[in-house]
């Protein structure tokens, strides 16, 4: 029983605490983010339940919308897809991030989530390491939302490489809104409240936006939300680089509102975690 | 190891105070914990033991008074905090969805061992607590008695020089205990200093070298086991009489023998009265033949954690669950 003898202890005049770091350095928070991003992977890859809402989601509602939609929006199926794909890529990517607000909220209500804040590790690892494997996720959904599409006829015009600059900023952009859950999961006090509270911010981002039908055809107070509406420039921005191959204002402008997004509600998060539980 | 000769103190908390809304879980406690000893913190649920752990572990943010632990003030220092104190609990646990080594891998991981040292860390741990066999089982599978001493064995990963251990028996058989009792005598062993809450004066008595007993968030008394067991005596004689009726004589033998005031309860001829010695018991019941009194049931027995609550609150631990129970009207 002497394999663990703590040196630091055995010498009661030592002073513990001596040398003892004050806070985690930038390295030690990537490496722990890294560790609980693995956890979490190993936990979607035990229940893959998890999967559910990025594989059957994309498949589903690409078919119907297109078919629901197609013809009385843009005269066929075809020729909505264009219009389409990028809307259902952001509202796929969405469902996604809620789910990712909905299992923090159930983990934290967990033991183990407890053990995390006793242990001397950077406050944002418990948040940002299953917010990392979501990236799994939010790639799956894209893919399978593109595959759909080009499945159902679906030409785009941006290229390989379009697609997969799209492909890539709808995986950023669902990171990105993520923390908007995250930190709705770090507020409420129950897993079906975030769940509320999810739907409530996630129907007007993605229906009041110009993911599925042309802004010109709203009334004039609605069409200046929607084109406040981050969602809205990573439509278009998809639109841009799939569709075109362009690399336009749009992108930019996505990916700077994916940035302010991060910018407020990763901290946002960080303090709610660390002063509630 | 002699705590009396090291004037040094791992912990030392002054007027900790947490509330909850209007209740006040934690109101005003004081308390030193010298380094090397095993400190037991006494109490029945709801006393606030783990409000106060949890303060001290940086879970809960202190709402008044100080907490130093080394010397380190908690509430400035969390991070050094969380690198002194090993955390284990009914709430600081392992993850479920791992199996116990990847439990062990992953708090060495995070707290910045190599992926090699955290395993060879977690290999080690695992043998120490007979979990070698259960090493790539999923917790579920998992008995109480083997969940218990993961969770023990993941708070000592860095080998932390105090440990806070909430209800470390709670919910475990007799048998099981008993192992996890001997584990945490070779924790101090090693250099630890320990602080446990529990709600069994069995389990302060035998593994503590001091007791705080705390109730509805206040310290009510300190000292060691002796010396609480002392102010309520050693044992209890319990008396059923046949006759209820015979209760005010009885009483009367009682006081007589033993010098010590009985605890009535008339509705049942029930007397019961603290013995310093349990060979004093018989010296009651022949007095009780002498005076013809007639018994029908008697035991001794030791002081039961709501003895020492009467004893030094003069309410027991259930009074404050029956206060917040509605009546029943018919």
């Amino acid at each position: 029983m002497t394999t663990l003898a703590p040196e630091q202890t055995t010498n009661h005049s030592a002073d513990p605490a001596a040398g003892l770091r004050r806070h985690v350095s930038l390295h030690d928070t990537l490496s722990q983010t890294m560790t609980l991003a693995w956890r979490a992977a190993k936990k979607m890859r035990r229940n893959p339940e998890q999967f559910f809402d990025v594989t059957f989601q994309p498949i589903l509602f690409t078919a119907m919308f297109a078919y629901i939609f197609g013809g009385a929006i843009s005269g066929d199926v075809e020729s909505y897809l264009p219009l389409m794909i990028p809307g259902i890529l952001a509202q796929t990517t969405l469902t996604a991030c809620m789910a990712t607000g909905v299992q923090l909220r159930e983990d934290m209500d967990k033991g183990v989530f407890d053990r995390f804040k006793s242990l001397p590790i950077s406050r944002i690892a418990p948040l940002a390491g299953p917010m990392v494997a979501d990236l799994l996720r939010y790639g799956i959904a894209a893919t399978l939302t593109f595959g759909m599409g080009l499945l159902m006829g679906y030409r785009p015009g941006g290229g390989a490489a379009g697609v997969l600059g799209g492909w890539a900023l709808a995986i950023f952009a669902g990171w990105s809104l993520a923390w908007v859950f995250t930190w709705v999961g770090t507020i409420s006090k129950s897993a079906q409240a975030v769940q509320g509270i999810s739907l409530m911010i996630m129907f007007p981002l993605t229906f009041l936006s110009n993911a599925y039908v042309p802004v010109d055809t709203l009334p004039g107070w609605l069409e200046s939300f929607v084109k406040l509406n981050p969602v809205s420039h990573v439509v278009s921005a998809v639109r841009d680089l799939a569709n075109n191959g362009a690399v336009t204002a749009e992108v930019g402008w996505a990916l700077l509102g994916c940035l302010a997004v991060v910018a407020i509600f990763a901290p946002l998060s960080v303090r709610t975690f660390r002063n509630r539980m | 190891m002699t705590n009396s000769l090291n004037p040094d103190l791992a912990v030392r908390i002054e007027g900790l105070v947490k509330t909850f809304g209007e209740q006040r879980a934690v109101d005003g406690i004081d308390l030193e914990v010298r380094r090397g000893e095993i400190f037991g913190v006494l109490g029945p649920n709801g006393a606030g033991k783990t409000t106060m752990l949890r303060m001290l572990a940086t879970l809960l943010p202190i709402d008044a008074g100080r907490a130093e632990i080394f010397g380190v003030d908690v509430r400035r220092e969390p991070h050094v905090i969380r690198q002194l104190v090993g955390v284990t609990g009914q709430y600081a646990s392992v993850d479920e969805n791992l199996t116990a080594i990847e439990n062990l891998w992953l708090f060495g991981r995070l707290q910045g061992l190599s992926s090699t040292k955290a395993r060879s860390t977690a290999d080690d741990l695992l043998g120490r607590f007979g979990l070698e066999e259960a090493a790539d089982k999923a917790i579920s599978n998992f008995s109480g008695g083997m969940r218990r001493r993961l969770d023990l064995a993941a708070s000592l990963i860095t080998r932390p020089p105090l440990i806070f251990l909430d209800e470390p028996t709670t919910g475990l058989d007799p048998r099981t205990r008993g192992q996890m009792w001997d584990t945490i005598r070779d924790l101090v062993s090693d250099g630890c200093t320990v602080l446990l809450t529990t709600q069994y004066l069995d389990e302060a008595d035998q593994l503590a070298g001091r007791i705080a007993v705390i109730d509805r968030g206040r310290k009510v008394a300190q000292g060691t086991p002796d010396e609480l067991k002392t102010a309520v005596g050693n044992s209890t004689l319990q008396l059923l009489l046949t006759d209820p009726a015979d209760l005010a004589a009885a009483t009367t033998v009682v006081r007589r023998e033993l010098r010590e005031e009985p605890v009535l309860t008339p509705e049942h001829g029930r007397l019961n009265v603290a013995l310093d010695r349990a060979d004093q018991a018989a010296d009651v019941l022949i007095a009780l033949r002498t005076a013809g009194v007639s018994i029908s049931s008697v035991a001794v027995q030791k002081p039961s954690l709501d003895e020492v609550f009467l004893a030094l609150t003069g309410h027991d631990t259930h009074e404050t669950d029956t206060d917040l129970t509605p009546e029943v009207t018919r």
